[in-house]
C-alpha cells in the first residue's frame, strides 16, 4: 500500500557502476535541492568492491522536513544496469515510476523490469561524450532537475561547489553536460514535480545522524574520544578528530575496540566527559569493560550504530537487534542506561543528553543508532537547543575521611578526580565496600547492588524519555529508526480519517513502567513495530512492561528499510477491529 | 613528569603506602616491588595525589590497592589502554601501570606492542614470574618452554616471548630490567623510568614463592649487573637485547623518541562547529 | 648478590649516624612488614616474634637519637643508597613463607643481628675517626646483645618438624 504523505515530495534514484559517479550526483542534487529551499534525505547502497562497484544513491525532496523514505520511488535513473539487481529489492517501483537508462545499457533487469513501471531511454552516453571532459552523471543531473522542476542553475551551482574545489577546468564541462541532460529531458513521460518553495529560509543544515551525534556529543561536553574504525560507525571518530581538535579535546585512534573502551573508561576516571562509537561486533568485544564502568561506577558513552547482524552480518545496513546485548550483555547484574535517538536530527539532542546521563549517574550510557540513522543525510531544520551538559558531581575540597563508594540516599556518590589531595581511592572491578577496598562481604555486595541499581532506576529522567503525540484508542509504539515511517504511516491514517498516537522512546533502560502506562491511558490497541527478525523490543516490552491491552507486534528484520505503507496497513486493519 | 614538591613537604616512602595489608603470599618478589615504588615515589617527591597506578587483573595487578594514590584496577589485559585514556586526558598527573607477564604478554600483548609505538608518556612496570600465578600456576608466554605444568604436561614446546626486544621494535623509549631481591636496583630504575619521558617498560623478575619456588635462589644467582652501559641505538640495543640471558640487570635502553603529543589547535566552545552544516 | 654489602665510606660521624639510623629504621620497617604478611596469613606466632623484632629495632633506633642528637639532620635519616641490595640489619622478603614458626623466624632474626654486628664491626675498625670508633663498637655492642636474646628466646621453641611446610589443601584463587 503506497502511502501519500502529508509532506509532498518526490524520491529519486540513481544507479550507475564503475566509477560513473553516481554518489557524488547524488550528493550535489540534494545540495542543489537545499539551495532552492527543500528539505531532503539521501542514503546510498554499494556493492562490495572498495571502488568501481555498482552503486545507488537515493532521494527524497520535500516541502516538509523528512528523515526516512517513502514507499516507492517515482524515478530510477540509470546510468547503467550493471548489477543493479543488487538493489532492486530497495528500489520499489510502481506502475506511475519512470525508469530512465540509456539505449546502450540494454533490457531492463528482470528484477526490476517486475514492477511495471514505464520506461524512457536517452543517450546520456552519447551526450556525454558530446562535451570533452563531460561526465554521463552530470548529463543525468541535467535530466532530473528538468523532470523534477529543479532550476538547472541549481544544479550548476552545486557541481561546481562539489567539483570546482578539486578540478576547477571540469565545471565547464559539467555545466555543458546538465544543459544538455535538461534539454533532452524535454521528450521525457511526465514525473511528478515539486513547487519551488517561495522562501529560501537561510540556516537549514545538511548533516548525517553520525554527524549530529559527534556534535551532539561535544555540546554535552565529550572531550576525549577513543575509537577503531568499523562501518558503519567511522564517521562518527572521523567527525570528531578534528572537531575536538578545535574544542581542547582529543581523539585517539585505539588498536582494537578492546583498547577503545578502555582508553575511554581511563579518560573519564581523570574527569574528562569521554565517548567510543562502534558497530555490534565492536560493542561485542567492547561488553566486559563497559561492565568495569559499571562496577567502578565510571561515566563513558558507548555510540552503537546498529548493523545488520549477527556476528558480521551485513555492514552496511540497518537493523534495530543489538538492543538484546545492550541492554541485557553484561555479565552479572549491572544497571545502565541505554537510549536511542529517534532520528536524524534527533541524534544531536540525544547524544547530547546521553553525556549529561553517564555524567550525571556515573554510569555507562549506551547510545543505540543504526546505519540508516547514522549514515543517511537528511536536510533538516536546525534542531532546537537542548541544555544537557556534563555535570559530575565531584568529592568537595580537602574530604576528610572520603568513601567514594557512599551509601547515598539516591546512590551517587561523589567523585574525587585525581590530582584532589586526600580523595585517593582505586576504582575496581571488584565488589567492593563504600571505601572502594575489595570486598567478597555479602552485606557490602548487597549494599553496592542496591547503590547502582538504585541510582539508575530512581534517576528523573524527565519528560526526554519519550515523544508521546496526541491521543487515540490506536497507539504505536516504537524506538530508533522505525520513528520516522510510524510518524508517517500516521500522518496519512490521519488523512484517512485514523487517529494513531505514537509513543517513540528514547530511553529504553531503565524501563519506565508507570510513565508508559501513563502514555497508554485510554489506548484500546496498541502496535510495535520495530526492524529485527526475533522482536526484541516486543520481548523487552513483555518482559517489563505490563502492557495490559491487546498488542500487534511488527517485526521485521533488516537489510530493507522499514516503509511507511507497511505500517499503515496494520493501523488501518487494527482500526477497523 | 611533575616538578618536585616545594621543600615544606617532605615526602617519605610510607606515604605511599595505603593501610591495606597485601595478600600476596610471604616470599613473593611483588612485596619488594611495591616498596621499591614507594621509594621511587619518594625520591622523585611526587604528591601522592597526583600519581595513578593502573592495573590488570593478577596477582602484581593488586598493587594499586596497596598505594595511597589514584588508581584503576580494570579487567584483564588492558592496564596500558584504561592508562593510555587517563594520561592523555590528564597529562598533569604521573602514571604508573603495574602488570604481570600474563596479563601483560599474553592477553595484553596486542596493547603492550600499541603502547610501545605510541610512547605515551607512562611508567610500565611488569612483575614477571613466569607463570599464572593468580589462576595456579599455567604457563605464560615468558615461561620455559619445557616447565611442566598440569595445563601443559612437559612444557608447551614454546620459545618463550622476549617482551624488551618486542618493546625495543616497537618503539619503546626506555627498556630496563630489574629483579625483586634487588630493591633499591628496582626503586633506581623506577626513578629513571619515570623521569625518562615516553614509555618506559621495566621488567622485574619477581620470583613466585608458591608456583616456583626454586626462582629465587636460581634467579639470585644468574642476575647481574648488564655488564655494559646503557646505549642509545636501537641497533646495537637490539643486537645486545636479542643475545641477552633474560638475566642482565639495569637501563638497557634509552632512546630519544620524544613522547606523545596530542595536538590541540584552539580551544573553542562546541556550537562553533555548527556552522560546518549551515549552508 | 648475597652475603655483607660493601663497606661504605664513612667520612664523618654525622654520616655515621644517617647510616645507622637507616639501617635501624629499615630493618624495623622490614619486620612491621613481615609481621603483617603473617598476620594476613593466620600465622599469629610468627607475626608475634616479627612484631616484637620491630620493637627492638625500633627502640634500638631512638636510642641511637638520642646518642646522635645534634648530629642528624633536621632529627631524620638521610638518605643513601646501599652498595648492596639492602642493609645488613634487614631481613629479606624472600627469607620468610606462612607456614614458617617461630624458630625459623627467629633464625632470620639471629642472622640478622649477626650480620649488623659483622658491619658495625668492621666498620669500627675500617675507621680513622675516634668518635665513629666509639659509636660503632657501641652499636655492635648493641647487637651482640641482642643475639644472645635472641638465642634465648630460641630456647623456648622446638626446631620445626621434617614436614613443617606441608599444606593439605592446594592454593586458592581469588580473582
Amino acid at each position: 500500500m503506497n502511502v501519500e504523505s502529508a509532506a509532498k515530495s518526490i524520491s529519486i534514484a540513481l544507479t550507475g557502476s564503475g566509477g560513473s559517479g553516481v554518489m557524488t550526483a547524488g550528493q550535489t542534487l540534494l545540495d542543489a535541492a537545499r539551495s532552492c529551499g527543500f528539505y531532503g534525505l539521501m542514503t546510498r547502497s554499494s556493492g562490495p568492491q572498495i571502488r568501481g562497484g555498482e552503486a545507488a544513491a537515493m532521494l527524497r525532496l520535500a516541502t516538509r522536513q523528512v528523515e526516512s523514505h517513502a514507499d516507492r520511488f517515482d524515478v530510477l535513473l540509470a546510468l547503467d544496469f550493471e548489477n543493479v539487481q543488487r538493489f532492486a529489492a530497495e528500489l520499489p517501483l510502481d506502475a506511475g515510476s519512470l525508469v530512465i537508462a540509456d539505449p546502450k545499457a540494454g533490457e531492463i533487469p528482470a528484477a526490476i523490469a517486475a514492477y511495471g513501471a514505464r520506461v524512457a531511454r536517452v543517450e546520456m552516453n552519447k551526450l556525454a561524450k558530446s562535451v570533452q571532459g563531460g561526465r554521463i552523471s552530470m548529463v543525468a543531473l541535467g535530466i532530473l532537475a528538468r523532470l523534477t522542476g529543479l532550476p538547472e542553475e541549481a544544479i550548476i551551482s552545486a557541481v561546481s561547489q562539489t567539483i570546482g574545489q578539486r578540478k576547477p577546468e571540469a565545471v565547464a564541462a559539467s555545466e555543458q553536460a546538465v544543459r544538455l541532460g535538461a534539454v533532452a529531458a524535454e521528450g521525457l513521460p511526465e514525473a511528478p514535480r515539486l513547487e519551488l518553495p517561495a522562501e529560501k529560509p537561510a540556516g537549514r543544515w545538511s548533516i548525517t545522524g553520525n554527524e549530529a551525534t559527534g556534535l551532539g556529543a561535544l555540546k554535552g561536553g565529550v572531550r576525549f574520544v577513543a575509537g577503531y574504525p568499523i562501518t558503519p560507525a567511522t564517521e562518527i571518530l572521523e567527525w570528531m578528530a578534528p572537531a575536538l581538535q578545535q574544542c581542547g579535546g582529543v581523539l585517539i585512534q585505539a588498536e582494537d575496540e578492546l583498547a577503545s573502551i578502555n582508553m575511554v573508561i581511563g579518560a573519564s576516571h581523570g574527569g574528562v566527559p569521554a565517548l567510543t562509537a562502534t558497530a555490534g561486533p565492536g560493542l561485542s568485544l567492547m561488553i566486559e569493560s563497559i561492565g568495569l564502568a559499571v562496577a567502578s561506577e565510571t561515566p563513558i558513552v558507548v555510540v552503537d550504530v546498529m548493523r545488520t547482524g549477527p556476528s558480521t552480518g551485513i555492514a552496511t545496513k540497518s537493523e534495530q537487534t543489538d538492543l538484546n546485548i545492550a541492554v541485557y550483555g553484561l555479565h552479572g547484574d549491572a544497571p545502565h542506561v541505554v537510549v536511542a535517538p529517534l532520528g536524524i536530527s534527533d541524534a544531536l539532542a540525544t547524544a547530547q543528553w546521553s553525556v549529561a546521563l553517564a555524567e550525571a549517574i556515573q554510569v555507562p550510557v549506551i547510545v543505540l543508532s543504526d546505519q540508516s540513522i547514522g549514515q543517511s543525510r537528511a536536510i533538516i531544520d536546525r534542531p532546537e537547543d537542548v541544555a544537557f551538559v556534563a555535570r559530575r558531581e565531584t568529592a568537595a575540597a580537602h574530604p576528610d575521611s572520603y568513601r567514594r563508594y557512599e551509601l547515598t540516599a539516591n546512590g551517587i556518590s561523589p567523585m574525587a578526580l585525581p590530582g584532589l589531595p586526600g580523595g585517593q581511592f582505586t576504582a575496581d572491578g571488584l565488589e567492593h565496600n563504600a571505601q572502594g577496598t575489595p570486598s567478597s562481604q555479602a552485606q557490602d555486595h548487597i549494599a553496592q547492588l542496591d547503590k547502582r541499581l538504585r541510582k539508575v532506576e530512581g534517576y528523573d529522567y524527565g519528560d526526554f524519555w519519550a515523544e508521546i503525540e496526541g491521543e487515540g484508542p490506536l497507539a504505536v509504539l516504537t524506538w530508533g529508526s522505525s520513528v520516522q515511517p510510524v510518524r508517517e504511516a500516521i500522518a496519512t491514517a490521519r488523512a484517512h480519517g485514523i487517529a494513531a498516537k505514537p509513543i517513540a522512546l528514547r530511553l529504553i533502560a531503565p524501563a519506565q513502567p508507570e510513565r508508559l502506562a501513563a502514555a497508554l491511558g485510554g489506548v484500546k490497541r496498541l502496535i510495535v513495530v520495530e526492524q529485527s527478525h526475533s522482536g526484541q523490543f516486543w520481548r523487552y516490552l513483555r518482559a517489563h512492561y505490563d502492557l495490559g491491552i491487546p498488542t500487534v507486534p511488527m517485526y521485521r528484520p533488516g537489510p530493507l528499510p522499514i516503509r511507511p505503507g507497511e505500517i499503515l496497513e496494520i493501523i488501518l486493519r487494527e482500526a477497523r477491529s | 613528569m611533575t616538578p618536585a614538591q616545594p621543600p615544606e613537604v617532605q615526602y617519605k616512602p610510607a606515604h605511599y603506602k595505603s593501610a591495606i595489608k597485601p595478600v600476596w603470599c610471604p616470599g613473593c618478589g611483588d612485596h619488594s616491588v611495591l616498596l621499591a615504588f614507594q621509594r621511587a615515589m619518594a625520591e622523585l617527591a611526587l604528591p601522592p595525589e597526583k600519581i595513578a597506578v593502573v592495573s590488570g587483573i593478577g596477582c602484581s595487578s593488586r598493587i594499586p590497592a596497596y598505594t595511597n594514590t589514584y588508581g584503576f584496577h580494570g579487567v584483564h589485559g588492558r592496564s596500558l589502554a584504561l592508562a593510555t585514556g587517563l594520561k592523555v586526558a590528564r597529562p598533569d598527573l604521573t602514571v604508573i601501570v603495574a602488570s604481570g607477564d600474563g596479563d601483560g604478554f599474553s592477553i595484553g600483548g596486542n596493547h603492550f606492542l600499541h603502547a610501545c609505538r605510541r610512547n605515551i608518556d607512562l611508567t610500565y612496570i611488569v612483575m614477571d614470574n613466569r607463570i599464572y600465578g593468580m589462576t595456579k600456576g599455567q604457563p605464560s608466554p615468558t615461561t620455559e618452554l619445557d616447565w611442566d605444568t598440569a595445563i601443559a604436561p612437559g612444557g608447551t614446546g614454546l620459545s618463550p616471548f622476549h617482551p624488551l626486544v618486542v618493546a625495543l621494535a616497537s618503539g619503546a623509549n626506555f627498556i630496563a630490567r630489574g629483579f625483586s631481591g634487588d630493591i633499591p636496583g628496582c626503586a633506581r630504575l623506577i626513578v629513571e623510568a619515570v623521569r625518562t619521558p615516553g614509555f618506559s617498560f621495566v621488567q622485574v623478575l619477581s620470583p613466585c614463592i608458591t608456583f616456583r619456588p626454586d626462582q629465587q635462589q636460581a634467579w639470585k644467582d644468574l642476575v647481574r649487573n648488564a655488564p655494559v652501559p646503557e646505549t642509545d641505538d636501537p641497533g646495537r640495543a637490539a643486537r645486545r637485547l636479542m643475545t641477552d640471558d633474560g638475566f642482565n640487570l639495569g637501563v638497557l635502553y634509552r632512546g630519544k623518541r620524544p613522547p606523545y603529543a596530542t595536538r590541540s589547535l584552539a580551544n573553542l566552545p562546541a556550537a562553533h562547529l555548527e556552522e560546518e552544516f549551515t549552508a | 648478590m648475597t652475603g655483607i654489602p660493601e663497606l661504605p665510606k664513612i667520612g664523618s660521624a654525622a654520616e655515621f649516624y644517617a647510616q645507622a639510623l637507616a639501617i635501624e629504621t629499615e630493618a624495623s620497617e622490614r619486620y612491621t612488614s613481615l609481621a603483617e604478611q603473617m598476620e594476613v596469613h593466620n600465622n599469629p606466632e610468627a607475626a608475634n616474634i616479627f612484631r616484637k623484632m620491630a620493637g627492638i629495632e625500633s627502640q634500638h633506633r631512638e636510642t641511637l637519637r638520642q646518642r646522635a642528637g645534634d648530629m642528624l639532620v633536621g632529627g631524620e635519616a638521610a638518605h643513601f643508597s646501599w652498595t648492596g641490595p639492602e642493609g645488613p640489619e634487614t631481613a629479606e622478603f624472600e627469607k620468610v613463607y606462612y607456614l614458617m614458626g617461630p624458630h625459623q623466624a627467629l633464625q632470620i632474626a639471629k642472622i640478622n643481628e649477626e650480620r649488623a654486628a659483622a658491619w658495625y664491626e668492621a666498620i669500627g675498625e675500617a675507621t680513622q675517626i675516634a668518635e665513629i670508633k666509639a659509636v660503632a663498637a657501641e652499636m655492635a655492642r648493641d647487637e651482640r646483645e641482642h643475639i644472645a636474646w635472641v638465642e634465648q628466646w630460641l630456647q623456648q621453641f622446638p626446631p620445626p618438624d621434617e614436614d613443617w611446610d606441608e599444606d593439605l589443601d592446594p592454593p586458592v584463587f581469588s580473582d
